[in-house]
């Protein structure tokens, strides 16, 4: 903390101005345009009236994909935590020398365009492919069962998409915790099992929120999973708010839908940092 | 030990490292699937989802399908322009927050979280609005989207810096001004290599990001096509297979470098 007063202040000038214009500013523009007339189009222009009522005929029209989003993406979250704490509990403690490698080849996937991976698994759920006759073969899927076309197949694409998000950050918290009180722990004669669920899992509640956080909110928000891999019965609010902006023109209730999506995803992430209490997120 | 205790060890010690393997073969299934449909040869086939023949053609055309080589060079334009605008001013906004105390730090480091915790439908429709309501409604393109994507890099790029700074020991600069090192001298010499991995970090993440980015460049912009908006593109008709071997292009590459930057790394600091 030294050299001039001001430095600070110029330092941070570009990226504060990019934020706010590009980000901070938006969010204003959006709040308005959910409150336009929808009686007006692009071309004849809108009238800002303050209407209320676009978020009500928002949410009468579309509280099923709004809710599904939220429940696709809250299974998908589960399946995240699960399989990422395995992972960020074999790479942290098991791997040994190998734990560096194991976490480039985590995130290696990413590499790979986000759609075209996305279609990969379009091909891997196919009706005809291995998996679904595999599944059929032991009767856990009827003869005229498909995967592709139901929320099994968005589900597991969400949680494919959205895993690294998951795993990095357990993986940061795991790391940090001290491997000698595990061991005071079996000294004090507590089962392995008994250990794990009274001190690591505790101590890595840290990235356990963290990691509920990165992989929920973009998967509520995510629609290329259920556009690729589901059918309209899978649809998500994306999938609405990205039609309703791109084909249909209709900003208003785009606007109020998007509105809505964030201000759900903000009073749940409150509730959630307050009931599982951390300060060390920010 | 108990045989309950010792069987519980075992699980510990071997099913726990194999189930994490397991996980991260899960993660890699689609790649190799990618990988196979590089040499699908379909052409005698409706079905794009079915591995047919094998075949080298598809490496040996990668631009047969129109428009597909030309969304990849202006993803790479795209791609180069927003990393090295969101690492240069993101990079000046990590030193700000690490190394100078100023008003409103601590606001600025919660600013700098929100966009990563929006879903990116939300900033994405969010700027087409005020696109809209600034009157450059029907200019949605090019430049659009490199603001859009510098906008997304920002904060991750501030938060790579911020940590790689934040790990420094301050104690080197220190001695470096010691030794009648100017302010300058001591950035230059010392600092500046020090934080140099974090930026180099920085700038990769940012433009995988800004490659792969689909959502919001999708809502900004316009006319123009980048890869991720010509595969979305051809995914409702028939996918040339040549899109999968951009994507094992794409895979191996950032592979490479990521690889050959670990092993830099752990050969300039051997102890570490």
């Amino acid at each position: 903390m030294r050299r001039g007063r001001f430095t600070g202040y110029w330092l941070m000038l570009p990226a504060t101005l990019w934020l706010g214009l590009f980000f901070v500013i938006p969010f204003y523009s959006l709040l308005a345009t959910s409150l336009f007339d929808p009686k007006g189009s692009v071309l004849t222009g809108y009238s800002v009236d303050y209407r209320i009522a676009n978020f009500v005929d928002a949410l009468d029209q579309f509280w099923e994909p709004l809710l599904r989003s939220l429940w696709y993406a809250g299974v998908a979250t589960a399946i995240c935590l699960v399989l990422g704490y395995v992972l960020a509990y074999a790479i942290a403690f098991k791997a040994g020398r190998w734990r560096n490698l194991l976490l480039v080849l985590v995130i290696a996937p990413f590499f790979t365009s986000f759609l075209v991976r996305t279609l990969s698994w379009k091909l891997i759920l196919a009706d005809d492919g291995f998996v679904v006759n595999t599944l059929q073969f032991l009767h856990l899927l009827g003869d005229d069962g498909r995967l592709l076309a139901t929320p099994v197949a968005v589900i597991a694409g969400l949680v494919y998409n959205f895993l690294p998000f998951m795993v990095l950050p357990l993986y940061a918290s795991l790391e940090k915790i001290d491997g000698r009180l595990v061991e005071a722990a079996s000294d004090l004669y507590a089962s392995p099992a008994r250990g794990f669920l009274k001190v690591t899992l505790p101590l890595s509640k840290p990235g356990v929120v963290a990691g509920t956080l990165l992989t929920f909110i973009p998967a509520a928000g995510d629609y290329i999973n259920a556009a690729l891999l589901g059918s309209p019965n899978q649809r998500m609010v994306g999938n609405v708010i990205q039609n309703l902006f791109t084909s249909t023109g209709d900003y208003a209730t785009a606007g109020a839908l998007s509105v809505i999506l964030m201000a759900i995803i903000v009073a749940m992430v409150m509730v959630y940092i307050r009931t599982a209490g951390t300060e060390d997120l920010v | 030990m108990s045989g309950l205790q010792r069987a519980g060890r075992w699980v510990g010690e071997h099913l726990v490292l194999a189930a994490g393997l397991l996980v991260l073969v899960y993660m890699f299934v689609p790649i190799a699937v990618v990988m196979l449909m590089s040499f699908n040869d379909n052409s005698k086939s409706r079905n794009v989802y079915a591995f047919r023949d094998f075949t080298w053609s598809n490496w040996a055309n990668p631009c047969r399908p129109d428009g597909m080589c030309e969304a990849v060079v202006r993803s790479i334009e795209i791609g180069l322009l927003a990393t090295i605008v969101a690492t240069l001013i993101g990079s000046l906004a990590a030193f700000a927050l690490v190394r100078h105390d100023f008003v409103g730090r601590s606001v600025a480091n919660t600013v700098i979280f929100l966009p990563m915790a929006s879903p990116e439908i939300v900033m994405g429709s969010s700027l087409l609005a005020l696109f809209v309501a600034g009157g450059f409604g029907g200019r949605l393109g090019f430049v659009t989207i490199f603001i859009a994507h510098v906008m997304f890099c920002l904060s991750f790029v501030i938060v790579t810096v911020k940590a790689r700074l934040s790990g420094l020991d301050e104690n080197l600069e220190q001695a470096a001004m010691d030794l009648y090192a100017s302010e300058w001298t001591t950035f230059w010499r010392v600092t500046f290599p020090l934080v140099f991995p974090g930026i180099a970090a920085a700038a990769l993440l940012s433009f995988s990001l800004s490659f792969d980015d689909f959502i919001i460049t999708n809502l900004n912009a316009g006319q123009t096509v980048t890869f991720p908006m010509f595969v979305w593109g051809v995914s409702q008709r028939g996918i040339p297979m040549q899109v999968n071997v951009v994507g094992t292009v794409m895979f191996l590459v950032s592979l490479l470098i990521v690889v050959s930057n670990m092993l830099a790394t752990r050969r300039r600091a051997p102890a570490a």
